[in-house]
């Protein structure tokens, strides 16, 4: 065991007292005590904007409190810097990776770094080290080349070069398969054994309870429980962060299953950019009353997937795809929205929405050409009819529960949730017959998900084929009928949602699926 | 002295003063920084130095002057998009703009008088040799200068630390701040770097290309200087490749205009881009080359969230 029966092993390795961060006028933390040990796995829970990476920032030297203090080894510190963080032994691996893409992994690995550790052969320390820890790294690769879960490597492998006390990990499993995340738990498992604290932020409450050993809650910048997550179920968890408890999403078995509405025949598009994904010969189908889950990892080509059905990317051969038996390929995006098609991004903020406009020009932006369900919004020549309009926008936001600062407020006023909400809201309230959504409930509070997630059931009785692309696999078991797995532009067949796995899904994320078209395009 | 040495010459003094800026805007813009200020940082540079040469007599402190003024444009320019985060294009448009109408300013009183040329080095024994010997050994010292910058700056950026720290500075600011390097101070480095070498191509007008002051000199080559850093996807060697591409195709077109060739003067006048775009285009297909060298945060100014 690391606690040793010395005078430090009953002090805490990083003490937080008081600690409070102020924006103008926004308490993003308010008052928080949190304590961390040497030797234990100390998880952050809370819903998004709960106040998490403000706390860890602050801890980091990324920003600087407002008021309260920080003790280091039992000494009152003020961490100037992400870097006086690191000479004082406090690693973190970030959720977005501060990673640069055009250059290697070793170019990296060394920005990072402090004079000392980079003497002498960096890339061969690089490459036992993670081999060591089990996380493979090639030295001399392009981060541009690497998929995410590889891309976290390089992050915790930077890390640990530092050999530091205490390490910081910010939602690390949001972009692994199943199995690499089991792998990223030996290693943590391995690092706390060697005496290294970990504070662990994630909203996966199986995961905190299958590592952690303390947990801190926060909820509106406030500290709301610490809890042993061993003694706690997942239920009580979330009630904690969330603050009630949770809308369970209610599905009933799909019995009427009608005609496909959407096809995909042997697409394949090559990527548009360098670093982009090539589509390799996709096959899908959705039915009438059917949703469709397309999980893996992020990066595998879901972007490139979800351009070519929307139209976006237009394909170079003339019948791969097909909505309502109807050949598309050459058409745009609004006129396969005039067909019947709604499409939702990955981005709301920039893609889905622009963050300038207010609400209703952005109802407009998406409607302008095909409002099915509602009188025309165009009156006239090039006239806009402002009050269907306003309407229209307000129903979106009482039916889908859109909170906002005034009733047409500019999109980037919103929340995340709430936007997401919008957009969501924006297209389903067209009640279109097919459905296209990438990450549906990425980066969105439990509320705000289980609403879209239900909306997106109900459109799906009603009749309308959906295909969701996600990441996320409680997301993916809660909403599909039948799946599908993205690895490396592949697709693999589809399957009844009943006759999968986690692991079976993690598998085929990693590639299992692919092998046969490998070999013999090789 | 063959009419081909004469040729060659005329190249080299050509290519030269577009090699000088261009090498320092590919510094700039590898850390993230889009100034379009070469041309007014170069006539400043042109003008002062050749003031300073008159008046002191001597050339060398020509060349300093003129590399002073062009830091001072550059630290100005520095100072307007990295501190106070004005937009870097119109701000790097008025600096120039500002540069030609203040040069014409400091000039009045210099058009016409006679300027100071900076000696050629001849090497003893090796600038005797025939054919090369002139061409190789015997150039004027801005021209090994500007050689020297280009080996300097290649090696520097692909070799060692502070041009990784440069590369990272440009591809993501913000990246690079989370990790402690202090974005703006880069910034400001390779800026005034850049109004360096981009005075010392002003000095070159006008102390050795054409040893006095007339207004507007630089004509336009500071733009072809950025074109130069953009068509060269941001390496060095290509850089030199196509200055002195422009800088031959340039000279031989004039040649052949003054021998009377019968091929329109406008076509002649417009073959160097022509040729230097092709070639460029020709030697960066290589897209995915082109975008990992690409700064990926290129005119955007840095603000830290704190």
């Amino acid at each position: 065991m690391p606690n040793k029966s010395n005078n430090h092993a009953s002090l805490a390795l990083l003490q937080v007292t008081e600690i409070t961060k102020k924006f103008g006028d926004f308490y993003a933390n308010d008052s928080i005590n949190l304590s961390i040990k040497a030797g234990k796995v100390h998880a952050l829970l809370g819903e998004n904007g709960a106040g998490k990476s403000t706390l860890v920032k602050m801890m980091y030297g990324a920003l600087q409190p407002s008021s309260g203090s920080i003790h280091w080894q039992g000494k009152d510190v003020s961490i100037a810097s992400p870097a006086h963080a690191r000479e004082l032994g406090i690693g973190m691996v970030f959720q977005h990776f501060s990673l640069f893409e055009a250059l290697t992994v070793a170019e990296n690995i060394s920005l990072a770094l402090p004079v000392e550790l980079r003497q002498g052969d960096l890339s061969q320390r690089i490459a036992d080290l993670s081999k060591d820890y089990g996380l493979p790294l090639n030295p001399s690769a392009l981060v541009a080349d690497l998929s995410v879960g590889e891309r976290q490597r390089i992050e915790i492998v930077r890390c640990l070069l530092q050999q530091p006390k205490l390490l910081i990990m910010d939602e690390p499993t949001a972009v692994l398969t199943p199995q690499e995340a089991k792998a990223l738990f030996a290693t943590l498992r391995r690092l706390v054994e060697e005496g290294c604290a970990v504070l662990y932020i994630s909203h996966r409450l199986e995961e905190v309870k299958q590592i952690c050993h303390d947990a801190t809650i926060l909820r509106h910048g406030k500290l709301v429980a610490e809890v042993d997550p061993q003694k706690e179920t997942a239920a009580t968890l979330a009630q904690l962060m969330v603050g009630s408890s949770v809308h369970q999403v209610s599905r009933q078995a799909n019995d009427q299953v009608g005609d496909i509405l959407l096809q995909l025949c042997h697409l394949n598009q090559k990527a548009s950019t360098p670093f982009g994904v090539d589509l390799v010969d996709l096959q899908l189908q959705v039915k009438a009353g059917e949703i469709l889950a397309v999980a893996g990892v992020a990066g595998n080509g879901q972007g490139e997937l979800f351009a070519a059905i929307s139209g976006e990317e237009l394909s170079p051969d003339q019948t791969s795809i097909i909505m309502f038996g109807e050949n598309c390929n050459t058409l745009t995006i609004n006129q396969r929205r005039c067909l019947g098609a709604a499409f939702v991004p990955e981005e709301r903020m920039g893609h889905g929405a622009v963050e300038h406009l207010t609400l209703t020009d952005n109802i407009l932006l998406s409607r302008h050409a095909c409002n099915d369900t509602n009188a025309p919004l165009n009156r006239g020549w090039i006239g806009i009819d402002r009050s269907q309009l306003d309407q229209l926008n307000q129903t979106i936001g009482l039916d889908y529960d859109v909170r906002k600062s005034k009733e047409d407020a500019v999109a980037g006023s919103l929340s995340g949730g709430n936007l997401q909400k919008f957009v969501v809201g924006r297209e389903l309230n067209r009640q279109p017959k097919i459905l296209v959504i990438n990450q549906p409930t990425w980066g969105v509070d439990a509320g705000a998900a289980a609403l879209i997630r239900q909306a997106v059931i109900d459109l799906s009785r009603q009749g309308s084929a959906i295909l969701i692309i996600s990441q996320d696999l409680d997301e993916i078991f809660e909403l599909a009928d039948t799946i599908a797995v993205m690895s490396r532009g592949q697709l693999s067949p589809i399957y009844p949602a009943s006759e999968l796995s986690r692991e079976e899904i993690g598998l085929m994320m990693a590639g299992s699926h692919e092998q046969s078209t490998l070999a013999s395009g090789a | 002295m063959s009419p081909y040495e004469a040729i060659l010459l005329t190249i080299i003094t050509a290519s030269t003063p577009l090699l000088l800026a261009a090498i320092g805007e590919l510094v700039v813009e590898r850390s993230g920084v889009l100034n379009l200020g070469i041309e007014g940082m170069m006539v400043m540079g042109a003008v002062c130095g050749f003031a300073a040469a008159h008046v002191s007599g001597s050339a060398w402190l020509g060349v300093i002057a003129a590399i002073v003024a062009g830091i001072a444009m550059s630290l100005l320019f520095g100072l307007l998009t990295q501190t106070l985060i004005t937009n870097q294009v119109a701000t790097g448009l008025s600096i120039t703009l500002l540069g030609l109408g203040l040069s014409g300013l400091i000039g009045s009183g210099f058009v016409g008088l006679p300027g100071v040329q900076l000696a050629n080095v001849s090497i003893p024994w090796l600038s005797d040799l025939p054919y090369v010997g002139r061409l190789i050994f015997g150039q004027d010292p801005l021209v090994y200068i500007s050689i020297a910058l280009t080996v300097a700056v290649a090696y520097v950026l692909s070799r060692t630390r502070i041009g990784l720290i440069i590369r990272a500075v440009g591809q993501s600011h913000d990246s690079a701040h989370a990790l402690g390097y202090r974005v703006v101070a880069v910034r400001y480095a390779c800026i005034a770097f850049g109004g360096a070498t981009s005075g010392l191509a002003g000095a070159y007008l006008s102390l050795v290309y054409t040893p006095q002051w007339i207004e507007n000199m630089t004509a336009g080559r500071g733009w072809i200087a950025l074109a130069l850093v953009v068509f060269s996807t941001w390496l060095p060697g290509r850089l030199a490749a196509g200055a002195y591409l422009f800088g031959g195709v340039w000279i031989l077109g004039l040649y052949a205009q003054a021998m009377g060739m019968g091929i329109p003067s406008q076509l002649l006048s417009s073959l160097p881009y022509v040729v230097t775009i092709v070639a460029l285009v020709i030697i960066s297909t290589n897209r995915r080359l082109s975008v990992i060298n690409t700064p990926a945060s290129l005119g955007q100014g840095f603000v830290p969230d704190r």
